[in-house]
């Protein structure tokens, strides 16, 4: 039977990677599972609940010496030496940064597989552990600064005086910063947030945000995750940022760009231009940071009283929360691998979720994995749209006219209708005249049409179109026989058109009714 | 009578009053309030167009052999097609509506083909280039009829389950009919230069062949955004006979027809999130390709019975209707639970997606038709952001426009078409048949969700059981 072994964590780190739900879930896949005494104890998971849910207790050698070995931070030198090879190691790699840990782990000749590897596609969504540790990271965020502020984030009106709002600026809509401006607003701040991708807006409005929109074109990331911008956009986005500086309370940085250092948004004459006692929270701390000033892990003082935080571990500071979800993360990913719930653990290179996550695979290092397209952003420019592969294979990349383009298609159209019109004979000028009048009319007579009336218009403009018997009653005098004949069919089936689209019409339009008069 | 009021002055001034009559009608069926006035500005403007035609065709015209002939056929083929038509309107099923439509449009097609072939047959006395001029639009006139006679015929049949719903694939489509475009440009010119019948035949020919294969060519899920454009067609057509027989009341209707559907086509492409050009091109039929659905998981099954219980216990409903709902005639005992949910307090609203059905507003004709009053019948994107906040979804019959790959799956083959999110709401009913795929062909991962429970078997009766229980 295939032994999982749960490990404590070194350091200050207080997560587990397995918690008792997560325990008996992996036993109900078939596996046997073993947890180092005192493993979930920072978390508040003592081991009796450990031993109730069914695992093992044994020593943190026993643990290492598991066929499956769960973790949450990057191994240590010491702790790689403890795994024996053909072991499978699961936890945060961070692989795209630490080249040096996948070498050690490949030359270990175990599997390792890194769950922040998890790429951004719905099906993975449950095993997405950057998002349910940025969640919990933003929310402990606010929790922070409100801590480090000496003030409410709410207004009140008090016998003892107003209070104003606090006003905090969440920099970076992803998933952290939605999670801190929701927790921002409902302690009652105003909130503000900014972030270079505008689909986001809605978002932020709906938990209670105010989208600042950095007026810039800006391109769509194909990947989920915000791109490096445009040189416009910067300049735009740190004046923002440095009217917000001089106006809020309280700025919470969330701005990563994967395998890049973080941007720099907040400079140190925006920290300058504070007042005393703001606080800023630098969640980028660690990547380098978005504020100058901040150091990963440390809480700085600014010559002007404000503080400025660093923590790197935020997310470890709700440690049962954390550890919940990263254990559920973690089963997730675990069920996905054993496809027989029979306690086998395969590893299967043909989906595009196992591919990603491994980074090692039995001493051979298989990072990076090919690019995984996970977001329906339309590609900008690209060929036209008369291809149906294209069509079949992605969403369709939309042909977007330049302005000058436009206006250049439209001057030789009316150039074109200017000729034609010029050296036609009598009568065609006066025909195209009254042509292109009625095109018009029929373009913004109906451009403000209901949804729900869809039908019936169609069936009336049928009805209209039935207009073609007039061509035909002309026809029906002619003296040729044949002709005649010829005539009088079409007049047939058009008179059906006629009084059958404006009966069929009536009809409908005889059933809509508005609600009063539906329930008497 | 003074003498500048002669026939055709009086005709022309009823033309103009007619068109814009059709302006009115157009204009009036935009909003629900003026709707029914619309219509009968349309019959207005029709009847004015008629009778100021017939009396411009045969006043003055006694001396000529053909007149009483063509007077005593106009009658009887008027009285025969009229009967037919009101006979067709009133006997229809709201269901078949789609296929009545597209029929119908298939005899504007075929008019204006015969009426080019009359400008053959009995070309007006012309000369040097305006004879040159009629010729092409005999042309032009008999190719756009074709293609819009032929293509709704195709649509008819697959509305009507006559013919296999699924797209059409020949290999080099886009070039087949780019090549049957070119080619009608070599015949016209030909044409221009020496009428002969056999061309006239072979335009015929090819302009059929073209509708054909256009409309074949695309799937039935499809179809709203297809008949669409077929109206617009139809238009053009008469448009086309309006050039050839020099009458100013054709082309202006025409036109209108013509402009109005190809916007409508536009903005039905825009709610699909298809390229408008492709549909005129006719190549946007997907095909679905064959998926592995394996890593779905497993859908819930849940009984009528169950479901009236979570009804009861609901705060607000809201039912998504498509295709199956018209397919099994349940409008009416969706109609009757929304009103008995209503009674018991519970905000029930319907969410209707821009392409439900198989013609466009399908699902409104036939929520109307049962009487459920049409301002709780929500467009999706006003209903949209509302789904996560409901209690329970009622899906009848809608498939691929509930489809939570279409947001999610970039590889689907229906990805960034707009969908109903209705997998937000704290649980989704599913009504369905079996667990076949949509008319796209695209297995929904909705059913798998663990809030969606699927209520298997005909949507009309499932949807009593459940009135039974309440």
């Amino acid at each position: 039977m295939t032994r999982i072994g749960v490990v404590t964590e070194q350091g200050s780190e207080t997560r587990v990677a397995a918690t008792p739900a997560t325990v008996k879930q992996l036993i109900g896949l078939g596996y046997e599972v073993v947890v180092e005494a005192g493993a979930g104890e920072a978390s508040s998971f003592p081991d009796d609940a450990y031993v109730a849910a069914g695992a093992g207790l044994v020593t943190r050698e026993s643990a290492f010496a598991s066929d499956i070995v769960l973790k949450v931070n990057p191994p240590a030198r010491d702790e790689i030496a403890a795994l024996s090879p053909g072991t499978t190691l699961i936890g945060l790699l961070s692989p795209a940064l630490r080249p040096d840990l996948v070498e050690a782990l490949a030359a270990r000749g175990v599997t390792a597989l890194a769950l922040d590897a998890v790429p951004r596609i719905s099906r993975a969504q449950s095993m997405d552990v950057l998002s349910s540790m940025a969640n919990i990271a933003g929310y402990r965020a606010v929790v922070e600064a409100a801590h480090e502020f000496g003030r409410f984030f709410t207004g009140q009106v008090t016998a003892a005086g107003k209070v104003p709002p606090a006003k905090v600026l969440v920099a970076g809509a992803g998933v952290a910063g939605l999670a801190a401006i929701g927790a921002a607003s409902s302690l009652g701040a105003i909130v503000r947030a900014t972030d270079p991708r505008p689909e986001v807006a809605d978002q932020v409005k709906s938990i209670g945000g105010e989208y600042l929109k950095v007026e810039v074109e800006v391109e769509q990331s194909t990947d989920g995750y915000a791109k490096a911008t445009s040189e416009a956009y910067d300049r735009r986005a740190a004046e923002i940022y440095s009217e917000q500086a001089r106006d809020v309370d309280i700025v919470i940085t969330t701005a990563l760009i994967p395998g890049r250092p973080a941007p720099k948004l907040i400079t140190a004459a925006d920290v300058a231009s504070m007042k005393p006692g703001s606080v800023v929270v630098d969640m980028a701390a660690g990547m380098g940071g978005n504020v100058e000033g901040s150091v990963a892990g440390e809480r700085v003082v600014t010559p002007n009283g404000v503080v400025i935080l660093g923590y790197t571990d935020l997310a470890s500071r709700l440690p049962t929360q954390a550890s919940q979800l990263y254990a559920t993360n973690l089963v997730n990913l675990v069920k996905l691998l054993t496809p027989g719930k029979d306690g086998e653990l395969v590893v299967d290179f043909d989906d595009v979720v196992q591919r990603s996550v491994t980074v090692v695979r039995d001493g051979e290092t298989t990072w990076p994995p090919p690019p995984v397209q996970v977001s329906a952003a339309p590609a900008p420019g690209g060929q036209g749209g008369a291809d149906a592969a294209a069509s079949a294979a992605g969403p369709k990349p939309k042909r977007q006219l330049s302005p000058a383009g436009r206006a250049a298609l439209i001057g030789v159209g009316i150039a074109g209708l200017f000729l034609l019109n010029a050296f036609a004979p009598q009568p065609l000028p006066q025909h195209i005249t009254v042509f292109v009048l009625a095109v018009v009319a029929g373009f913004y007579v109906i451009s403000k049409v209901a949804h729900a009336l869809h039908t019936p218009l169609m069936s009336v403009t049928n009805a209209i179109s039935g207009i073609i018997i007039v061509g035909a009653i002309v026809q029906v005098t002619s003296e040729v026989l044949a002709v005649q004949v010829l005539a009088s069919i079409a007049i047939l089936i058009a008179s059906i058109n006629v009084f059958g689209g404006f009966a069929v019409t009536r009809r409908m339009l005889s059933m809509f009714a508005k609600g009063d008069r539906a329930s008497s | 009578m003074p003498e500048s009021l002669t026939p055709e002055s009086i005709a022309g001034a009823a033309y103009i009053v007619a068109a814009l009559l059709f302006i009115l009608s157009l204009a009036g069926l935009s909003r629900h309030e003026t709707a029914r006035a619309g219509v009968g500005y349309g019959i207005a403007g029709m009847t004015i167009a008629l009778v100021a035609t017939i009396w411009v065709t045969f006043q003055g015209a006694w001396d000529q052999p053909g007149t009483l002939l063509g007077l005593g056929l106009l009658v009887v083929t008027v009285l025969i097609g009229g009967s037919i038509g009101l006979w067709r309107a009133r006997i229809v099923e709201m269901t078949g509506m789609p296929e009545l439509i597209a029929l119908l449009h298939s005899f504007v097609g075929l008019a204006a083909v015969i009426v080019g072939w009359n400008g053959h047959l009995d070309p007006p006395a012309l000369d040097g280039s305006l004879a040159d001029i009629h010729h092409a639009e005999v042309f032009i006139g008999i190719f756009i009829g074709g293609v819009t006679f032929t293509g709704s015929i195709v649509a008819f049949l697959k509305l009507s389950a006559r013919m296999k719903s699924a797209p059409l694939v020949l290999p080099g489509k886009n070039v087949l009919n780019l090549g049957a475009l070119v080619v009608f440009v070599g015949l016209t010119v030909w044409y221009v230069m020496d009428s002969q019948l056999w061309l006239l035949v072979l335009v015929t020919a090819l302009a059929f062949a073209l509708g054909w294969h256009l409309v074949a060519s695309i799937g039935g899920g499809d179809m709203p955004v297809v008949i669409s454009m077929l109206n617009s067609y139809s238009g053009w057509a008469a448009a086309a006979a309006g050039f050839l027989l020099n009458n100013d009341l054709l082309i202006v209707t025409g036109a209108l027809v013509g402009s109005s559907g190809a916007y409508l086509s536009y903005i039905m492409c825009k709610a699909m999130n298809r390229s408008f050009i492709s549909v005129i091109a006719g190549g946007f039929g997907i095909e679905a390709p064959a998926k592995a659905d394996s890593d779905l998981g497993e859908y819930s099954e849940i009984q009528a019975v169950d479901a009236a219980e979570m009804l009861k216990g609901a705060s607000s409903v809201v039912i998504t209707p498509g295709y199956g709902m018209a397919v099994a005639q349940a409008q009416y005992p969706v109609a009757e639970l929304t009103a008995k949910l209503r009674e018991r307090g519970i905000d029930v609203r319907f969410g209707i997606h821009p392409v439900a059905g198989r013609l466009p507003g399908h699902m409104n004709v036939l929520l109307a038709e049962a009487k459920v009053p049409y301002d709780i019948v929500e467009e999706m994107d006003e209903i949209n952001d509302d789904l996560a906040a409901t209690s329970v979804v009622l899906v009848i019959g809608a498939n691929d426009t509930v489809n939570p790959a279409a947001a999610e799956d970039p590889g689907s083959p229906i990805a960034g078409m707009p969908v109903l999110r209705v997998w937000e709401a704290d649980n989704v009913i599913v009504f369905k048949r079996s667990m076949s795929t949509g008319y796209a062909g695209v297995q929904n991962p909705l059913f798998f969700r663990d809030n969606a429970q699927m209520l298997f078997g005909d949507a009309k009766e499932r949807v009593e059981d459940i009135l039974k229980s309440l």
